[in-house]
C-alpha cells in the first residue's frame, strides 16, 4: 500500500496528531515548528488531493477499513478538495504569521497553548470538509469550534471573554440544530452516509421530518456561517480575538459552513426538494440582499477598523448565498469563487490589520490617523485588499462579481444586478473611511514614531494581497475548479 | 396521534424549547449554560427513544433473541455527550474568567460595561 492511498487520512491525522505533541513539548519554539511543519503537510495533501480530482474523479477512503455505508468515509471531490486547499493554505501563511503577532498578544507560557488549539481548529475545518458522513460533520464542527472559542477568548482585550462565550452560545444552539437535523435524517433514511443517504431520501422525498430536517439543517448552518440576521457573535469575535485568529477564522471558518450548505443541499436533498418544495431561494434572496446592504451599511459607521471589515464578511458572505439562491450552475460558480476570493482577501486584511494594532496598539480608526506616512505598505495593502471588497477590476473580487451578475442576468433579474453594483457603492464607501483616515489626515505626534509592521508580519499578508491580484487576473484555477464543481453537484441534484 | 403514544417525543420537544427559551430568556451567564445542556440533553432522547425496542436487546447474533435494538445511536450520544460535557465546562471556564474580568456574571452589566470600554476606545485614550 503507497501512502498516496492514505491521503484522504493523513489530511486530518496530520494536523490532528500535531495539537497533542505540541502540548507535550510545552515550549513555544517547538510547538510553532511542529504545527506549522503540519500545516504544510496538510498544504501539501491538499494540493495532491486536488490534483487527483482534476479530471471529475472522486476520491473515497474507508476509515479503517470498514466500507461504507457502515464505516465512516472520506470522500474527496472537486468541491472538497477546492475548500480543503483555501483552509489548508490559509493556515499554512497565518501559523508563521502567529509566531510574530502573538508575542504581543498572549503571555509567553501560554504560546504552546495556542498552537494546539490552532491545530485542533485546522483539524475540524478539514474535518468537516473531507467526511462523507453526517455524524461526523457535528463531531469536526464541535472541534473546531471549541477551539475556535479557546481561540477568540485569547485576545488580550477583556472583551475578547464576553464575545467568545456569545459565540459558544449561539455556535452550540446552530450546532445543536445540526444534530437534530441530522437526527432525523436518521431516522428517515436508517443512514449517516450522506452518498447513501441521498439515495434513500428519493423514496421519503417531501414527508415531513425530511422537510424539518432540511429546515433545521438550514437554520443551524446559517448560524454558524453568519448568514444575516444570524450573524450576532461575528463581529465582537472577529474584533476582539488575537490577529492572527481573526484572519484564520474570518477566512475559513464560515467558508467551510458555507461549504456544508452547500454539500447538504446539493448532495444530499437534491435541488429539486429544496428549491421546489420550499421557498428557499426567496428566504435566500431577501436574507442575502438584506445582509449585503445592512451589513455594508453598518460597516460604514463603525468605528475600529476589525469590526467594520468584520461587518463586511457579513456583507460579503451575503454574495455567497445570493450566488446560491439562483440556483443555477453560473450562481454556483460565482459562489465556490466567491468563497476563495472572500478567504484570501479578507484573510489578507485581517493579517495588514494584525500588524497595523502590533505597532499601533490598536486598531480604532482615531488612532489609525495618518497610518500611510508611517506605515505605507501596510496601508498600501488595505487599500488594494478593499479594492477586492468592491470589486474593481483586476482583483479576485471583481471575478465573484462578475460571475454573480452573469447569473442574475442568465435568470433575467436585471434589478438585482443592480443591487450587485449598488451594494458595491457601499464597499466602497467603508473602504473610503480607511483611505480617508490613513492617507488625508496627519499622524499623531505618538503615531509618527512608529515604523512600518515587521517583516514576519508583512511578507504573509502581502503573500495574500499578491495572491487577490493574481487571482483578479489569472483565474483558470479558481473559475476552472468552482465551474467543474457547480456542474458535478448540479449533475447529482439532477 | 395523541400525546400518549408519542409520550418520548413531547418529552423532547418540551425540554428542547425549555432549554432554548432559558438560553434567550435569562440574563445569568450560569443559568444560559443550564438552558444549553438542557436543550443539547433533549436531542440525545431524540436520538435515543426511536433506537429503543420495548423487548428489544442488543444485537447478539443467538437463537435466544429475535428483536434487537440498535445500538448506533447510543454510539452517536455517547459521543454527542463528550461534546456537550467539553461544551459546559468551557462555558463555565469562560464564565470564570468574565467574573475575573468583570466581577459580574449578569450579561446587562457586562454590555453596559462593554459599551463604556468602547466609547474609552473611540476618544482614542
Amino acid at each position: 500500500m503507497s501512502i498516496a492511498l492514505h491521503l484522504p487520512a493523513l489530511q486530518v491525522v496530520i494536523p490532528l496528531v500535531s495539537a497533542p505533541l505540541a502540548v507535550l513539548v510545552r515550549r513555544a519554539d517547538a510547538a510553532f515548528l511542529i504545527v506549522t511543519a503540519a500545516s504544510w503537510a496538510a498544504f501539501a495533501t491538499a494540493i495532491a488531493l486536488w490534483l487527483g480530482t482534476g479530471d471529475g474523479a472522486t476520491i473515497s477512503y474507508a476509515i479503517g477499513n470498514w466500507q461504507p455505508p457502515w464505516g465512516i468515509e472520506y470522500r474527496v471531490d472537486r468541491l472538497s478538495s477546492f475548500v480543503l486547499l483555501i483552509v489548508s493554505g490559509m493556515a499554512a501563511i497565518t501559523l508563521p504569521y502567529s509566531r510574530t503577532s502573538i508575542e504581543r498578544e498572549i503571555p509567553h507560557e501560554q504560546h504552546y497553548l495556542f498552537y494546539a488549539m490552532f491545530a485542533l481548529c485546522l483539524t475540524g475545518l478539514l474535518g468537516i470538509t473531507i467526511t462523507g458522513d453526517a455524524f461526523n460533520i457535528f463531531v469536526f464542527l464541535e472541534i473546531s469550534s471549541l477551539s475556535s472559542y479557546v481561540l477568540i477568548a485569547l485576545g488580550r482585550d477583556r472583551r475578547a471573554l464576553m464575545a467568545s462565550y456569545q459565540y459558544l452560545v449561539m455556535g452550540t444552539i446552530g450546532a445543536t440544530f445540526i444534530v437534530i437535523g441530522i437526527g432525523l435524517l436518521y431516522l428517515m433514511t436508517g443512514t449517516l452516509n450522506l452518498a447513501d443517504m441521498a439515495g434513500r431520501l428519493a423514496q421519503v422525498g417531501g414527508t415531513r421530518p425530511v422537510l424539518a430536517a432540511l429546515a433545521f439543517l438550514t437554520v443551524g448552518i446559517s448560524l454558524k456561517l453568519a448568514l444575516y440576521p444570524l450573524h450576532q457573535w461575528l463581529a465582537n469575535a472577529y474584533t476582539y480575538a488575537p490577529s492572527a485568529v481573526s484572519a484564520f477564522l474570518a477566512a475559513t471558518a464560515t467558508k467551510v459552513s458555507i461549504y456544508v450548505l452547500i454539500r447538504f443541499y446539493y448532495s444530499v436533498f437534491g435541488e429539486s426538494l429544496v428549491f421546489e418544495k420550499l421557498p428557499l431561494p426567496e428566504i435566500m434572496l431577501l436574507l442575502s440582499l438584506a445582509a449585503m446592504f445592512a451589513a455594508s451599511a453598518v460597516a460604514i459607521f463603525q468605528h475600529d477598523l476589525k469590526r467594520l471589515f468584520a461587518y463586511s464578511s457579513v456583507a460579503q458572505i451575503g454574495y455567497i448565498t445570493l450566488g446560491l439562491s439562483f440556483d443555477s450552475v453560473t450562481g454556483l460558480t460565482a459562489s465556490i469563487v466567491h468563497l476563495f476570493n472572500h478567504a484570501v482577501t479578507k484573510g489578507a486584511l485581517f493579517l495588514l490589520i494584525g500588524g497595523a494594532v502590533a505597532a499601533v496598539g490598536g486598531a480604532t480608526l482615531s488612532r489609525l490617523s495618518g497610518l500611510a506616512r508611517v506605515m505605507p505598505l501596510t496601508s498600501f495593502g488595505i487599500v488594494l485588499g478593499g479594492l477586492s471588497l468592491i470589486g474593481v477590476p483586476g482583483t479576485a473580487g471583481f471575478i465573484s462579481k462578475w460571475y454573480l451578475i452573469l447569473a442574475a442576468l442568465e435568470k433575467g433579474q436585471w434589478w438585482l444586478a443592480i443591487a450587485i453594483v449598488a451594494s458595491s457603492l457601499l464597499a466602497v464607501a467603508y473602504v473610503w473611511r480607511f483611505v480617508e483616515v490613513a492617507y488625508f489626515r496627519e499622524p499623531s505626534a505618538d503615531l509618527a514614531t512608529r515604523r512600518e509592521a515587521p517583516l514576519g508580519l508583512l511578507v504573509p499578508a502581502w503573500i495574500l494581497v499578491s495572491t487577490t491580484l493574481y487571482f483578479g487576473l489569472e483565474t483558470s484555477v479558481t473559475v476552472g475548479s468552482a465551474a467543474n464543481a457547480a456542474a458535478m453537484l448540479l449533475g447529482i441534484g439532477k | 396521534m395523541s400525546i400518549g403514544t408519542h409520550f418520548s417525543y413531547a418529552v423532547t420537544v418540551f425540554l428542547m424549547v425549555a432549554g432554548l427559551f432559558i438560553v434567550i430568556a435569562r440574563g445569568n451567564l450560569i443559568k444560559k449554560l443550564v438552558g444549553l445542556a438542557i436543550f443539547q440533553t433533549s436531542v440525545y432522547l431524540l436520538y435515543i427513544v426511536p433506537g429503543k425496542l420495548i423487548g428489544g436487546t442488543a444485537p447478539i447474533l443467538d437463537d435466544r433473541f429475535k428483536l434487537y435494538s440498535n445500538p448506533l445511536p447510543h454510539v452517536l450520544i455517547l459521543t454527542a455527550i463528550v461534546v456537550g460535557v467539553a461544551t459546559l465546562a468551557l462555558g463555565l471556564a469562560l464564565a470564570v474568567r468574565i467574573r475575573e474580568a468583570y466581577d459580574t456574571i449578569e450579561e446587562d452589566d457586562i454590555l453596559a460595561r462593554d459599551v463604556d470600554d468602547c466609547g474609552a476606545d473611540r476618544q482614542g485614550k
